[in-house]
């Protein structure tokens, strides 16, 4: 079992194979199930992914009301507009923020590592497949590409912002993502690595300050953020740019962050933008004057 | 390590909106469940920290009901969970405890049926993996990644080996195993993750065993 990035890309150079080879390989030895038995697994995540993804554009809305509705106001912009960020980047942001709107409003998502970053790295292949054209086989591929960089993360630091905050989470579903990327566009193991820790770095120190303790504001919009940050670092990396800062010790920083920081902002909602004027005011909305420790309360947002 | 499969980090396949406190919450209580091994008629809930400060915004209030009725994680009617508990009069009470844990997700749970008991808890480590690190006041490391059974029996030589030798008989690898006591010849327990299933009848065969009380599944 590969421990960190460095043994992973190592094992893809050695042997000569991609970095979802080297996790499909793992995966049948751990679990000692067929290649047939893995993929279809994985494949089960896609087509969930893909459903939440065109729940999304069909339009919707959160139980509270917090979120919703943005992923089709982008692609409309994008049908009506021509981007300045470019159509690819924000089919890439309608998409991760779509995966989020339909998390929030409770509905089927995979979690990717975890339901608040759910949108990471199906929002960015979703998209960037209309450019690739990949197979199916492939897009399935993506997703073990991902898994291998967040198991080395979730062993070695945190994935939850409860545990790490939301460089933990978002943090590092955007770089799953982006090495992920790097592979689909043919970029070597050792590329797709720089990519995981250029996208990370940038998000190190990333506080997880759920408005109302719920997964929306800021979440859905933070989802939007990575994703934009792992196309970027993705290309950074195909154009031949590197992390002096080698990859597992990017991701021993962020551990090292997280450990640091105080419960207030690690998804108790009590510090950050939960703790701003209208973020106290919006939780007072929906959970009442005071958390009462009775029934869920039906939120009356327009009341 | 705690991770080991790239399915703890894409998936659970989930009812959102966390993956920590609502996918998690369902899966501690559904080992609460399988646990008691009948269906639960009342259950009190601790939560912690994090879970006490967003357990509702994050549905781990219908979740924690989902998993007591033996929902999965991506079972469509885990939003009405609470209403379904009402309905099959499954009583559940939310405790928002002020106490500091170790962990930031962490659950207790107290289970009841019409003749059991059952005391756990869970913490959720993220992505929507959990460990059970205590069983009825006994600590334990327990991944939830493997099936894994619980043995409570008399404190008495001969008993673990009685439990041991059913499961090589049916070629049940043991993966991991604790044993623990309260005190001298009193009531034990064994917690065993195994990496296959253990079948109805291999179940009754150890419960069967020299010594043994009481055999019920914890993860399957």
């Amino acid at each position: 079992m590969f421990r960190t990035v460095a043994e992973l890309v190592d094992i893809a150079e050695k042997e000569n194979i991609l970095i979802s080879e080297v996790m499909i390989r793992q995966e049948m030895d751990v679990k000692e199930q067929t290649r047939e038995e893995v993929y279809a697994e994985m494949e089960r995540n896609l087509d969930v992914m893909e459903k939440a993804i065109d729940d999304s554009l069909k339009g919707v809305t959160s139980v509270t009301g917090l979120t919703g509705g943005d992923a089709v106001l982008i692609q409309e912009y994008m049908k009506n507009e021509s981007p300045l960020s470019g159509h690819l980047m924000m089919d890439v942001v309608s998409k991760a923020m779509g995966t989020n709107e339909v998390n929030a409003a409770m509905g089927m998502v995979c979690a990717t590592p975890t339901a608040g970053s759910a949108g990471c790295v199906p929002g960015t292949l979703f998209a960037v497949k209309n450019k690739l054209h990949p197979s199916r086989e492939q897009m399935v591929r993506y997703l073990f590409t991902a898994g291998a960089f967040g198991f080395v993360v979730a062993n070695n630091s945190f994935i939850s912002g409860a545990a790490g905050g939301c460089q933990a989470e978002v943090g590092s579903a955007s770089a799953m993502a982006s090495a992920a990327i790097v592979e689909m566009a043919g970029g070597t193991p050792q590329q797709s690595s720089e990519a995981f820790a250029m996208t990370l770095k940038n998000m190190l120190g990333l506080v997880c300050d759920p408005v109302a303790g719920l997964v929306e504001v800021p979440c859905v919009k933070r989802n939007a953020g990575g994703s934009s940050l792992a196309i970027v670092s993705a290309d950074m990396s195909l154009a031949g740019v590197t992390s002096r800062i080698p990859c597992d010790e990017v991701i021993g920083a962020m551990y090292r962050i997280g450990k640091t920081m105080p419960s207030s902002l690690r998804e108790t909602g009590e510090g950050g933008l939960a703790d701003t004027p209208t973020g106290r005011k919006l939780k007072e909305k929906i959970f009442g004057p005071t958390t009462s420790s009775g029934e869920w309360v039906s939120p009356n947002l327009n009341g | 390590m705690k991770f080991n499969s790239v399915f703890d980090i894409i998936g659970p396949v989930m009812i959102g909106p966390s993956s920590s406190h609502t996918a998690g919450a369902a899966r501690i209580s559904k080992a609460a469940r399988d646990l008691l091994g009948e269906e639960p008629k009342f259950a009190k809930i601790h939560l912690y920290e994090s879970f006490a400060k967003t357990y509702k915004g994050h549905g781990s209030d219908f979740a924690l009901a989902g998993g007591l009725l033996g929902f999965e994680t991506d079972d469509l009617r885990m939003r009405q969970a609470l209403e379904i508990a009402k309905q099959q009069d499954l009583e559940i009470e939310f405790v928002e405890d002020t106490a500091a844990t170790e962990h930031p997700n962490t659950i207790r749970i107290i289970a009841e049926s019409a003749d059991k008991k059952v005391e756990l808890v869970g913490i959720s480590i993220g992505g929507g993996k959990i460990e059970i690190i205590e069983l009825n006041g006994f600590q334990l490391r327990l991944s939830g990644n493997h099936p894994a059974i619980l043995v409570m029996h008399n404190d008495r030589f001969g008993a673990i080996a009685s439990i041991s030798n059913i499961l090589a008989k049916h070629e049940i690898n043991i993966g991991h195993m604790e044993v623990n006591r309260k005190d001298l010849g009193q009531e034990a327990m064994m917690v065993i993750e195994t990496d296959q299933n253990i079948q109805d009848n291999v179940m009754q065969e150890l419960e069967n065993a020299d010594h043994i009380n009481h055999v019920s599944t914890i993860v399957s």
